[in-house]
């Protein structure tokens, strides 16, 4: 393990009730300072799991996780990584500038500064104006940006997200991917981002995995060589197109039932 | 991409329509007040004319004329004394005083049970029985305990309570129950996904009490305050039977009981005033709910 490793997952394994489903078996997974991993695969692959068990939501039933250089639950008593979840967990009883103030509260940071990282933050994802709105007055996909300006917040190493733009309509979702893209650039954080959208991973990472269900495991890892910045005429350029064909091929290759109904979703093939 | 606020136009909006809204049931208030006071006088009309007595006779003794009922307020009682409004007024006071302390006693105790049965799972099944026991029994079969008993309860040398306190402790009897079961009910209905994200905050047990628990479950707090007011302030005249205490509505509706054949008016008219304190209690929560709770306009109940 090198000095700039995010996150080191080795021969983790976690297994629901007792004998019952394995979830995730024997997953090795190296990420470095300033990568985007993308994780992708059919339901029931165990990408969420894998996620859960990196930020010590959920336990492993054997193998280690490693954040930052320390254990998985040290790494989460220290604030370590951001979390998004699909749905934007917003308070509704708190303003946007009150959620994105969540975690530095959490932290006992004095007011004033406070106030000066939300300002920071509103201003990242751009919701200028919108500091004394109440959640239900946003639309989903502002919501979501709240979600991820309190997720930056307290300018986290590591941002874990799990299918954050899933339940958002296909152009909301092309803009969110670019500015995601935006802040990972601007912030230099490193990002483990779960999808089920081929395109989707192939355009935001340096690297995509490839899951497989039952048991879970990590079946290809396919190095994303697009240059960098992204623009919305990356997805035109003919090396997405063979990207794309690699990640669906390596889907194909993992032999799930549910790899049709993944793609039929996609509206490819 | 930037999408710019139209703040002071959604606001100006906002508030308009909430006039045109509160105005609206202001409408349907007093035409629902007018149908039944039309049903209450054309029932007595119709019936009194008739001579019917299907389902029940209507006679100057079961139903005086409503505006009848409203004087008889301004009129003096007994002759040559204070209006009867300023006297039922001076109960209402008395048993509005009793049913203060017990909500406060009861939601506070009923908000505590809840919370200790929220936390500890293994209590929800080994105390709610007896919670739910607590309600059914009538009230009338524990009141004379609670006021003997108390009667003669000293606290670090302080004498014997005074008596409206014990019938506190009665309306405090009745006001808890729902507080329970709503407290339960609203400190566990957090969001999985937002105790997750607290977990990823390693945020102890009382922050998570304090940031999210406690929040999600104000709505379903304020649904038991609005049930235990008016339960408060049954539970403040019906407890001022057994205490012989006849300062208070219960003091007076006994004696206007007694006397209901020769002025039944009298009686009507101390029904209102208990009605009315009722609803003025309701409404105080319903004020504390819109101040306290900022939610989404339709989940506000």
């Amino acid at each position: 393990m090198n000095a700039d490793s995010v996150v080191s997952a080795k021969e983790v394994s976690k297994v629901f009730g007792k004998g019952g489903v394995v979830a995730l078996q024997g997953i090795d997974l190296d990420v470095t300072r300033g990568e985007f991993v993308s994780l992708i695969g059919p339901s029931g692959c165990g990408k969420s799991t894998l996620l859960r068990v990196v930020g010590d939501i959920t336990e492993p039933t054997s193998g280690d996780v490693t954040v930052n250089g320390k254990r998985a639950r040290k790494a989460r008593e220290d604030r370590d990584y951001g979390i998004v979840f699909q749905a934007p967990v917003l308070f509704d009883w708190r303003t946007v500038a009150k959620n994105i103030a969540l975690p530095l509260e959490m932290q006992r940071w004095d007011r004033g500064r406070r106030q000066a990282r939300v300002a920071e933050m509103v201003e990242l994802v751009e919701l200028t104006g919108f500091e004394k709105h109440y959640p239900w007055q946003l639309s989903g996909g502002m919501q979501q940006r709240v979600s991820i300006a309190r997720a930056l917040a307290f300018a986290p190493p590591l941002l874990l997200m799990d299918e954050p733009f899933g339940a958002l309509d296909e152009m909301t979702r092309e803009r969110l991917n670019l500015e995601l893209l935006r802040i990972w650039a601007e912030t230099g954080s490193t990002v483990i981002f779960v999808t089920h959208s081929i395109s989707e991973a192939v355009f935001l990472s340096t690297r995509v995995a490839v899951m497989s269900p039952r048991p879970g495991r990590i079946s290809a890892l396919v190095e994303i060589d697009l240059p960098q910045p992204r623009t919305a005429e990356t997805r035109e350029h003919p090396r997405f197109f063979e990207l794309v064909t690699e990640v669906r091929e390596a889907l194909h290759a993992t032999g799930a039932d549910q790899v049709e109904e993944l793609l039929a979703a996609e509206g490819v093939e | 991409m930037r999408v710019q606020p139209g703040r002071t136009a959604s606001r100006g909006r906002a508030a308009s329509s909430w006039i045109v809204s509160a105005a609206g049931r202001f409408a349907v208030f007093v035409l629902v007040f007018l149908v039944l006071g039309a049903l209450w006088e054309g029932y007595r009309w119709l019936w009194m004319n008739r001579g019917w007595t299907v389902p029940f006779e209507a006679s100057e003794r079961t139903m005086p004329h409503l505006h009848d009922i409203v004087a008889q307020l301004f009129r003096e009682w007994p002759a040559e004394g204070p209006v009867l409004g300023s006297t039922l007024l001076d109960a209402a006071l008395f048993t509005a005083k009793e049913a203060v302390v017990g909500f406060a006693i009861g939601a506070s105790v009923g908000f505590a049970l809840g919370a200790v049965i929220a936390h500890f799972r293994v209590l929800q099944r080994g105390v709610m029985p007896y919670v739910v026991a607590s309600q059914t029994i009538p009230i009338l079969a524990i009141a004379p305990m609670v006021v003997i008993g108390l009667g003669s309860l000293t606290v670090l040398g302080h004498g014997p309570l005074p008596d409206w306190l014990r019938v506190s402790v009665i309306a405090a009897y009745l006001t808890f129950f729902p507080v329970t079961i709503n407290t339960v009910r609203g400190l566990q209905s957090a969001d999985p996904l937002a105790l997750e994200l607290m977990h990823s905050y390693a945020a102890g047990r009382w922050r998570v009490l304090w940031k999210l628990r406690l929040p999600t479950s104000l709505p379903y707090l304020f649904t038991a305050f609005k049930i235990a007011a008016t339960a408060s302030v049954v539970g403040a005249i019906v407890g001022e039977l057994p205490s012989s205490i006849q300062s208070g509505l219960g003091g007076a509706i006994l004696n206007f009981n007694q006397y209901y054949s020769a002025e039944p008016k009298n009686l009507w008219a101390t029904n209102i005033v208990a009605a009315a304190l009722g609803i003025s209690f309701f409404l105080v929560i319903v004020l504390a709910e819109k101040i306290v709770v900022h939610r989404a306009p339709e989940r506000l109940v």
